[in-house]
């Protein structure tokens, strides 16, 4: 059955590059996470807001982002968008793409953690002279993101996971991009591509205890 | 009306690549669903001590992308020349995936059936059997009904992934216009409006039933 | 002082408040009593301007609060309140929870308002809990907390609603004499409660609210002992 000589050796010459390759799909996972946050917190306030429009373009981004594919996301920022003489680079595309979909997947779990955060502790804000925003940045955000930090990590994970997907647009410098590149050239295909499923795990899981480690020296309440 | 080169054989073709997606799901689905049912059995029966190997395999389809999962499932399909064409394989590979996933929620189910409950019924005499079929199933289910739904619909999405063995899914025969018609953004919103109309009814039914069968109401 | 000239609120089709008439003067202290869904805790709300009223005035020192082109987190300042629930916010430190407030709205120094927050809490008897998170507390200390909070904007008027009203029974006399001592150092007050022993003892005058209105207004010796209106009697002599 197995007549196919595995060669673990030639394919472990190109680590250093793989690891190159990971770094890159770690910045493009915690960049698109830094920007969705941000995002994510502005369609909450939207959401918020009691403004139809505002909400309804809110709700739009989080039904969409939650309801077609991450890959689907990326095809519309690096193809749709050439309809508006858009072309975006591999890079961009793949950051936008995944930026969308973190946006929206975050802003529906700050939904949920604000459901458990009673309307009572912005009252109490405002009674002792905040701003309805100033309640809401120090009193209710600060809350949400830790009871919506455990989701938050989660989309993490998935943005690391997700950057996988920029080599369909063409993306070459991340994991599977130089991965892919390599296998192309020697065709390795199941050397290569388990070297870099053993470093997607162990990112994922650097990162998931990483967030422990953090949630623990941050939240002491 | 906008002017548009697409035609209805288009249409047909990017039916067709709709029906492709909804075949791999369903088979995946089906077959990850008994997959995750009996790894959540076998997780929860044995504990997280003697089920730590096969916590840790599961957990490696949940922390690797389903990309190179597809790959390299093509690649060892290939390397042990069982001659599978690009569905099976890709049907297999999104079964482990989905199954990965389902074990979890079948174990969440299962644990949140409380324990006294669970006594009460072997206190009457039932067998473990009796108590898992009449007792823990019906309950669990509830409870984990909604995350499945939530799963059903995300492998639905990542089904796309499928378009790099080849499958012409409903992501890939888009892109195959688009090249041929040049016209993206329509191709695409088509292709979107498709994913989002068997998506966001289901999605809503699932939200409905968790709220609706909420302990907390 | 507090001006409240024929209020009225209403939640849907249920009128809260039919109509209130009242004035607080500047050091007094007035405790509002009454059966459930008699409106008093609704007033104080509508005082603070958390809740819109539907007719009627709410004048403090001149100002109106409910008119279009007052800044509410301004007069807030000046008007303090407590609630039932203490709301304490759980992620903050006992004494971040009081210095939130005098550095984000008053705009103070971290040093000064750290000052003032220490001094409140120690005032309220939780000088020992400073770092500590209020989940960590029972609810007479958080409830004692919400106090200094409110305290620490030096208002001149404190609204407490129904204060001790989840607290256990064991716990309720810490921040009744908590209460005592503020009306003791001249703080105006309005205290929406249950407690008809601490009425009688620190109250100015004793309001009596039934059904949206307010039945009777008298010194607590009068109230508690000679009663005029039907309803006051019949309540007084339920809660006895």
């Amino acid at each position: 059955m197995f007549s196919y000589t595995f060669q673990w050796k030639q394919a472990l010459k190109a680590l250093p590059q793989m690891l190159d390759g990971a770094l890159v799909t770690l910045q493009i996972a915690l960049l698109s996470m830094a920007i969705g946050l941000v995002i994510a917190i502005i369609l909450t306030l939207f959401r918020m807001s009691g403004n139809r429009i505002l909400s309804g373009f809110a709700t739009a981004w989080v039904e969409i982002a939650r309801n077609t594919p991450a890959l689907f996301q990326i095809y519309m920022a690096h193809f749709g968008l050439g309809s508006f003489g858009i072309h975006l680079s591999p890079f961009t595309s793949l950051l936008v793409g995944i930026v969308f979909n973190n946006a929206g997947y975050l802003a529906e779990n700050f939904r949920g953690a604000l459901k458990a955060i009673p309307d009572t502790q912005t009252r109490a804000g405002r009674s002792l002279g905040m701003s309805s925003l100033q309640a809401f940045r120090l009193i209710v955000m600060p809350q949400m993101l830790r009871i919506a930090f455990l989701p938050v990590t989660n989309q993490m994970v998935w943005a690391i996971l997700m950057t996988s997907l920029g080599v369909t647009v063409g993306m070459n410098t991340d994991l599977t991009g130089v991965t892919q590149d390599l296998n192309a050239r020697s065709f390795r295909t199941f050397e290569f591509f388990a070297i870099a499923a053993v470093i997607y795990y162990v990112i994922a899981k650097a990162v998931t205890l990483a967030a422990r480690a953090f949630a623990s020296r941050m939240f002491r309440y | 009306m906008i002017e548009t080169a697409l035609t209805w054989g288009d249409l047909a073709f990017l039916a067709k690549g709709a029906g492709m997606t909804l075949a791999v799901t369903a088979i995946s689905v089906a077959a990850g669903t008994v997959l995750g049912v009996i790894c959540g059995v076998i997780r929860f029966q044995l504990g997280p001590y003697w089920s730590a190997p096969l916590t840790f395999v599961l957990d490696v389809f949940r922390s690797v992308p389903l990309l190179i999962q597809l790959v390299l499932g093509n690649a060892f399909q290939s390397i042990a020349k069982l001659g599978w064409p690009p569905f099976t394989t890709s049907c297999v590979v999104l079964s482990l995936y989905t199954a990965a996933y389902c074990t979890e929620i079948v174990r969440g189910g299962m644990s949140s059936v409380p324990v006294t409950t669970r006594r009460a019924a072997r206190s009457l005499g039932m067998t473990w059997w009796q108590d898992m079929r009449y007792i823990v199933a019906p309950l669990a289910t509830r409870v984990s009904l909604p995350a499945w739904i939530g799963l059903a619909l995300s492998v639905m999405k990542d089904s796309a992934l499928v378009l790099w063995l080849g499958l012409i899914e409903l992501l890939r025969a888009s892109q195959i216009l688009v090249t041929r018609l040049q016209e993206p953004l329509l191709i695409l919103m088509i292709c979107g409006a498709i994913y989002f109309i068997i998506s966001f009814p289901i999605a809503r039914l699932g939200g409905y039933l968790e709220k609706r069968w909420s302990p907390n109401d | 002082m507090i001006e409240i000239e024929n209020v009225r609120k209403s939640f849907g089709e249920l009128e809260v408040l039919k109509g209130i008439n009242l004035t607080v003067d500047k050091g007094e202290v007035l405790t509002v009593i009454g059966g459930s869904g008699s409106g008093k805790s609704t007033l104080l709300t509508c005082i603070n301007g958390l809740e819109p009223i539907d007719a009627g005035r709410i004048v403090i020192d001149g100002t109106d609060v409910h008119a279009k082109s007052t800044n509410l987190n301004k007069l807030r300042q000046k008007v303090g309140i407590v609630f039932q629930q203490w709301n304490a916010f759980p992620h903050l430190t006992v004494l971040e929870n009081v210095m939130l407030a005098p550095r984000k709205v008053l705009g103070l120094s971290k040093a000064e308002a750290e000052a003032i927050a220490v001094r409140q809490l120690t005032h309220v008897g939780l000088a020992e809990k400073l770092s500590v998170y209020p989940n960590r507390m029972s609810g007479g200390q958080q409830q004692r907390m919400a106090i200094a909070r409110a305290l620490a904007m030096s208002p001149e008027y404190m609204l407490f609603d129904e204060v001790t009203s989840a607290l256990d029974p064991m716990l309720v006399g810490e921040v009744l004499d908590t209460l005592r001592m503020l009306a003791s150092e001249g703080m105006t007050m309005i205290c929406v409660t249950h407690e008809m022993k601490f009425a009688r003892e620190v109250s100015d005058r004793v309001a009596f609210f039934h059904q949206g209105v307010m039945a009777e207004i008298a010194p607590p010796e009068q109230l508690f002992d000679a009663p005029q209106h039907a309803e006051t009697k019949k309540f007084l002599a339920a809660t006895h």
